[in-house]
C-alpha cells in the first residue's frame, strides 16, 4: 500500500511539472508571503499524538463542543454622532437579533480630550460616539439593562475612565459591578506599535492598565479587562505571521506586568482575551487562529505555570479586514467579508464582527449594517459550518501551515526578547519597522500587480455609482460642545475638584487609581479633564517615527 | 536642479499612519525630500514647518473623517501667512462630493484609498515640470 | 548676474516664479525677521544657488556670533529627543534657538525623508525656534559648505543659538565637527557592543561625550570603557567629559549644557577659538574655489567639444584641466 501511494505522488508530481502554468504573474505565496506548495500530502503532516477540541493545547478549539453548544456571539462594532443616535442604533441592532453590544467612541473621546477642547474641531461624532462625562454615558445606555447584555469598549489610553465611567452608569441602574459581562480593549501597547492612540509613556501607560486589571479582578470578576489587539497591528500593514507574533508578545508583556504587580496568574489570566483580524487569505487566517490557541497555552501552562485550564484558553473576538474592502465596486465587500467572516468561524472565533460593505467610505447606514449581520446569521443558520467542530482539523495543508505560523511567531519572539521585551522593542521601533516594511512591499506588489485587488489594480470598471454614505450633521459638534459646558455648569464642582485633586495625588503615589478615577467619574468630572490631571504627572508621548 | 520638498503630515486625531509613510516612501523615491512631520498635527503647526522647510509642496492624511474641516483649514492658513504658493494635496477616506468641495477650496488635488503610487508620483511631476528630478 | 557656477540645467530664477515671495522681496523680508524669506535663503544655499549672493552682501551679522554646537551618534541613540530638551533648556534661559537636521539622502534617487522635527513637536509654534531639515543630496563637499553659509545667515538672523544634528552614518559626524565650536557624541548603553560601536576618528571629534538613556543596564559599562579608550588617545588640553543624560525624563541636560559653555570658555582662553576660525575660513575658501574650478572644468568640456575630443584622445585630465584654469573665466 504505502509504496503504491508513493508511486502516485511521484506519478502526480511529474504530471504536475509537465503541466503549463499559469503565467500571470501573479504570487502563489500567502498574501503575507509564506511559500505554499501545489499540493500537501500526509508527508505535510505533523507527527504529533492527535488532538480534540476543549483539550490542551486547544489547536481545534477551547470548547469540546465547538458551536453545537454555542454559536459565537455576533457583535457588531457602531457608534457616532451623539448618545442619543447612537442609543437608538443600539436598540435597533438588539432587535435585529444581535446578541451583545461594541461601542465605537470618536476620535476626542479616544485621545483622552473633550469636545470643547480646540483640536477636537472637526472630529466630534465622526469615528463613534462622543463621550465627554459620565452624562454622555447614561444617554448612551439609556434604556438597556446592563445587567442582561454583554458590552464592549473599544477605548485605550483612557480606558479605565470609560469603564468606570460604565460601572456608575449600572450602579444608577441598580445592577452591581460584580454582575457585569464585557470586554474593554484596553491594550496600549498596539498603540505604541501601530494604532498610535497613546498618550502617556509606556511606563505609567502599563501601569494603568495593570491597574484596571487587578481592579476588575476582585470588582468586576466577569469582565474581561483587556482585548489583546493584532487587528490593528495587521491593519498597519503587519503580515498575518506578525499579527499573531506581536500580539501574543503583547499578551505575555501585559501577564509580567501583572506578575511583577504581585498577582497570581490565575487570578487574572482567565479574563484576558484576544482580538484578531480575519484577512481575505483564508487558509493563512485559519491557520493563525488556530496556531494563536495552541502557542499561548502552551506559554500560559509551560513558561508561566497557569494551574487551571482556563488560564490556557485563549478566546478570541475577530473582525473582518477593514483594509481589504475598497471604495471601488463596493458592493463586493459583501463578498470579501462573506469569506473573512468564514475563515474566522472555521477558525473558532469566540465573537465576530463583519464588516459594512460601506465602512471603508464612511459610518455604515442602517442598511448595510443590518447586511454585515445578516451575514454573519447566514454563516451561523444557512451554510451548516457550524456543525462540525473544526472541521479543516487533519486537513495536510492546515495543519502544515498552522505549524508554520507557530515557528514564525517563536522565532520573533526569540527576536523581541533579544531586545529586551516588547516596551524596549518598540522604543526601539523593531515592530514599527517591520510594520511598515510589510506594507511597503505588499503596495508594490500591488503597484506590480503582483497581487490583485479586484476594482483596484484589475477588473476596474470605469462608471462608479455612488452608495448612500451616511452623514454626519455638522450641527452636532455645536451641541456636544454645549452639552460637555453644561455638564460643567451643573455638577458639584466642589466635589469634582476634590476628586481630581485626590486622584493627582495618587497618580504621583503607587496606589491603585481604578477607585479614584471612579470617584472623579461619578462626580462628573469631564474625560478630558481627568486624563489631564494624569498628563500632569505621568507626561505625554512622542514616538519615534521610523517611516 | 531644484528638489522638491514636501511637508508630509497626519492632521486631526486619528494614528493610521500606514498610507502616510508608504506615501513617503514612494516620493523618496521618486527623488523627493520628504520632510514627515508625524502625528497630529495642527493646521497652525503644518503651515508653520512648511515655511521653515521652505517646502514647495504640502501633503496631508487623514482617517478621521474631519478633512472638511482641517484641510481647508490648512488653506486658509497659508492664506494668513502670505504663502498660498504651496500647493497642498490631501489623501484618505475621503468621499467624492467631498473631494469635489475640497477641490473648490484650495486643495489641488486628493487621492484616495487605492490610488497607485505611481498616480501620486506622475500628478507631482506634472505640477513641477520643471523641478522635479 | 553670472551664474557661472549654478549646477543643472534649471534656470535659478524659475525657482522664483509663482511664488509670494519674490527674490526682489527676500532682503527685505529677510531683514523684517520673516522665517520664510530665511528658509528660503537656506534653500538657495543648499542647492549652491548664487542668486543668494546678492542677499549676503547686503547681510551684517547681528550681534555676537552664536554657539554652535553639533549633536552626532548612531540611529536610536536618541539624539533627536536630547536636542529637543537643549532646545527647551535654552528656550528656558530666553535663548533663541536655530536647530539644523542634517540627514544623509538616498544616494540611489536623490530623495530622503527628513524625520527629525517629529521629536520636536513642543517647539512648534515658538517662534523663537527655527528647525530646518537638511539632505545632504548632491553636495560634493558634503554638508559642511552649506551648513556653515546657513550658520551664517542665521547669525545675520539674529539666532542666539545653533544646534546642528546628524546621524552618525558615513562621514556626516565628521562633517558636523568640521562646523560646530562644541561636538557632541551621543552613545546608548543598548546598542550592540556598547564601545566598539564607536567609529575610528569619532574620538578625535568629540569634545564632549554623552551616554544617553542612563537608566539603562549596561550604562556603567560604557562609560568605563570609554574612560579606557580616553586614556590611550593623544593628550590635548581639553579633556572631553563624559556625562550621562536621560533626554526622555530631561534628566542631565543641565550638566551637558554647562559642559558645552565649559568647552566654549576654553576655545576662548585657550585661543583654540580663534585658531580654529581661522582654519575653518581657509579651509571653507579652498573648498569653494574647487566647487567654482569644478564647475568651470564641466562647463567648459560641455561646451567645448574639441577640448572634450582632445582629452579623451590624450588622456591628460592634468593637462586640460589646467589649461581650462588658465583660460579664466
Amino acid at each position: 500500500m504505502k509504496v503504491r501511494a508513493r508511486d502516485s505522488k511521484q506519478a502526480w508530481l511529474e504530471d504536475f511539472e509537465s503541466s503549463p502554468a499559469r503565467d500571470d504573474g501573479i504570487e502563489t505565496s500567502t498574501i503575507s508571503g509564506i511559500p505554499l506548495k501545489p499540493l500537501y500530502t500526509t508527508d505535510d503532516l505533523p507527527r504529533r499524538p492527535e488532538e480534540f477540541p476543549g483539550q490542551f493545547p486547544y489547536t481545534r478549539g477551547i470548547h469540546p463542543s465547538g458551536y453545537r453548544g454555542r454559536l459565537w456571539t455576533m457583535r457588531q462594532f457602531s457608534g457616532f454622532a451623539t448618545a442619543e443616535e447612537t442609543n437608538r442604533r443600539y436598540k435597533y441592532l438588539l432587535a435585529n437579533g444581535q446578541t451583545g453590544l461594541s461601542v465605537a467612541f470618536d476620535m476626542p473621546t479616544l485621545m483622552g480630550q473633550d469636545s470643547d477642547a480646540p483640536t477636537s474641531r472637526g472630529e466630534i461624532g465622526h469615528c463613534g460616539v462622543a463621550i465627554d462625562s459620565l452624562a454622555d454615558m447614561e444617554t448612551l445606555f439609556d434604556g438597556i439593562p446592563l445587567g442582561d447584555i454583554t458590552t464592549s469598549m473599544t477605548i485605550n489610553s483612557p480606558a479605565a475612565i470609560l469603564l468606570c465611567m460604565y460601572i456608575a452608569v449600572a450602579e444608577e441602574q441598580g445592577v452591581p459591578a460584580s454582575t457585569l459581562g464585557g470586554t474593554l480593549q484596553n491594550d496600549i501597547l498596539k498603540e505604541f506599535i501601530a494604532q498610535k492612540e497613546f498618550i502617556f509613556p509606556p511606563a505609567p501607560s502599563m501601569r494603568l492598565v495593570v491597574d484596571s486589571i487587578e481592579y476588575c479582578a476582585k470588582e468586576v470578576p466577569q469582565w474581561n479587562t483587556i482585548s489583546i489587539s493584532g487587528y490593528h497591528i495587521r491593519e498597519a500593514g503587519s503580515t498575518a505571521a506578525q499579527e499573531l507574533a506581536f500580539t501574543l508578545a503583547d499578551g505575555m508583556a501585559y501577564v509580567d506586568a501583572c506578575i511583577e504587580r504581585g498577582m497570581r496568574i490565575d487570578d487574572f489570566a482567565p479574563r484576558l482575551s484576544f482580538f484578531f483580524d480575519a484577512h481575505i487569505d483564508f487558509f493563512e487566517e485559519i491557520a493563525k487562529f488556530r496556531a494563536a490557541r495552541r502557542i499561548w497555552a502552551r506559554w500560559m501552562r509551560e513558561r508561566y505555570g497557569a494551574q487551571q485550564e482556563r488560564s490556557w484558553k485563549l478566546r478570541f473576538h475577530t473582525q473582518t479586514a477593514g483594509v481589504s474592502l475598497t471604495a471601488q465596486q463596493p458592493e463586493l465587500n459583501i463578498a470579501r467579508t462573506a469569506i473573512e467572516a468564514l475563515a474566522a468561524v472555521l477558525g473558532g472565533t469566540q465573537s465576530l464582527h463583519t464588516n459594512a460593505m460601506d465602512e471603508v467610505l464612511a459610518l455604515p447606514t442602517d442598511k448595510s449594517a443590518r447586511i454585515a449581520l445578516r451575514t454573519q446569521q447566514l454563516l451561523a443558520y444557512e451554510s451548516g459550518v457550524a456543525n462540525t467542530i473544526d472541521p479543516l482539523g487533519g486537513s495536510y495543508f492546515i495543519e502544515a501551515l498552522t505549524d508554520e505560523m507557530e515557528r514564525q511567531a517563536e522565532s520573533y519572539f526569540k527576536r523581541i526578547e533579544a531586545l529586551g521585551g516588547v516596551i524596549p522593542a518598540i522604543e526601539a521601533s523593531f515592530f514599527q519597522k517591520e510594520i511598515a516594511d510589510a506594507a511597503f512591499q505588499y503596495q508594490q506588489e500591488l503597484e506590480q500587480k503582483r497581487r490583485i485587488m479586484i476594482g483596484v489594480n484589475d477588473f476596474t470598471v470605469d462608471e462608479e455609482v455612488p452608495i448612500e454614505i451616511l452623514r454626519i450633521d455638522p450641527k452636532l459638534e455645536s451641541q456636544q460642545i454645549a452639552r460637555v459646558r453644561e455638564v460643567r455648569r451643573k455638577r458639584d464642582n466642589a466635589r469634582c475638584s476634590n476628586a481630581l485633586t485626590g486622584l493627582r495625588k495618587a497618580a504621583a503615589g503607587s496606589d491603585n487609581l481604578m477607585p479614584y478615577i471612579l470617584e472623579a467619574v461619578r462626580a462628573y468630572a469631564t474625560e478630558g479633564e481627568i486624563m489631564n490631571t494624569l498628563i500632569e504627572v505621568f507626561g505625554i508621548y512622542t514616538e519615534q517615527a521610523v517611516v | 536642479m531644484r528638489p522638491v520638498r514636501i511637508i508630509v503630515a497626519k492632521v486631526g486625531l486619528d494614528g493610521h499612519d500606514r498610507g502616510v509613510k508608504v506615501v513617503a516612501r514612494a516620493l523618496r523615491d521618486a527623488g523627493y525630500e520628504v520632510i514627515y512631520t508625524g502625528l497630529r498635527q495642527t493646521p497652525e503647526m503644518v503651515v508653520d514647518a512648511a515655511l521653515q522647510e521652505d517646502a514647495q509642496v504640502i501633503g496631508l492624511s487623514i482617517h478621521s473623517g474631519a478633512h472638511m474641516t482641517l484641510f481647508p483649514a490648512v488653506v486658509q492658513e497659508l492664506k494668513r501667512r502670505k504663502a498660498t504658493d504651496i500647493v497642498v494635496f490631501g489623501g484618505g477616506i475621503i468621499p467624492d462630493d467631498d473631494v469635489a468641495a475640497l477641490k473648490k477650496q484650495g486643495v489641488e488635488q486628493l487621492f484616495t484609498p487605492g490610488t497607485p503610487l505611481q498616480e501620486i508620483v506622475d500628478w507631482l511631476r506634472k505640477r513641477f515640470p520643471e523641478e522635479s528630478r | 548676474m553670472a551664474s557661472w557656477w549654478c549646477w543643472g540645467t534649471t534656470s535659478p530664477y524659475a525657482f522664483w516664479a509663482g511664488s509670494e515671495l519674490n527674490e526682489a522681496d527676500l532682503e527685505t523680508r529677510f531683514r523684517s525677521g520673516d522665517t520664510r524669506a530665511l528658509a528660503r535663503a537656506i534653500s538657495l544655499v543648499e542647492r549652491r544657488d548664487p542668486s543668494v549672493r546678492a542677499l549676503e552682501a547686503t547681510l551684517r551679522p547681528k550681534g555676537q556670533a552664536p554657539g554652535v554646537v553639533g549633536f552626532t551618534g548612531a540611529p536610536g541613540t536618541g539624539k533627536s529627543t536630547l536636542v529637543d530638551g537643549v532646545v527647551a533648556l535654552l528656550r528656558k534661559r530666553e535663548n533663541s534657538v536655530a536647530v539644523l537636521a542634517t540627514d544623509p539622502n538616498s544616494p540611489f534617487t536623490g530623495g530622503a525623508i527628513l524625520g527629525d522635527r517629529i521629536r520636536m513637536q513642543r517647539h512648534a509654534l515658538d517662534p523663537k525656534v527655527f528647525i530646518r531639515s537638511m539632505g545632504a543630496r548632491g553636495h560634493l563637499g558634503g554638508l559642511s559648505l552649506a551648513t556653515r553659509e546657513a550658520i551664517r545667515l542665521l547669525w545675520a538672523f539674529g539666532f542666539d543659538q545653533v544646534v546642528i544634528e546628524t546621524v552618525g552614518v558615513g562621514q556626516s559626524e565628521l562633517e558636523v565637527a568640521a562646523v560646530a565650536d562644541t561636538t557632541v557624541v551621543v552613545l546608548t548603553p543598548n546598542l550592540g557592543d556598547g564601545v566598539q560601536m564607536i567609529k575610528a576618528g569619532i574620538l578625535e571629534i568629540a569634545d564632549i561625550f554623552v551616554v544617553n538613556k542612563a537608566d539603562l543596564d549596561g550604562h556603567a559599562r560604557v562609560v568605563t570603557e570609554l574612560r579606557s579608550m580616553l586614556s590611550l588617545a593623544p593628550k590635548g588640553n581639553w579633556k572631553p567629559p563624559i556625562l550621562a543624560t536621560v533626554a526622555a525624563r530631561q534628566d542631565g541636560l543641565e550638566d551637558l549644557w554647562e559642559a558645552v559653555l565649559a568647552h566654549r570658555r576654553h576655545l576662548e582662553s585657550s585661543g583654540r577659538g580663534r585658531q580654529l576660525a581661522e582654519q575653518r575660513l581657509r579651509d571653507e575658501t579652498a573648498e569653494v574655489a574647487a566647487e567654482i574650478a569644478r564647475e568651470r572644468i564641466r562647463r567648459a568640456l560641455a561646451d567645448d567639444p574639441a577640448l572634450s575630443a582632445r582629452l579623451l584622445d590624450t588622456g591628460t585630465p592634468y593637462g586640460t584641466a589646467e589649461e581650462i584654469l588658465d583660460r579664466g573665466r
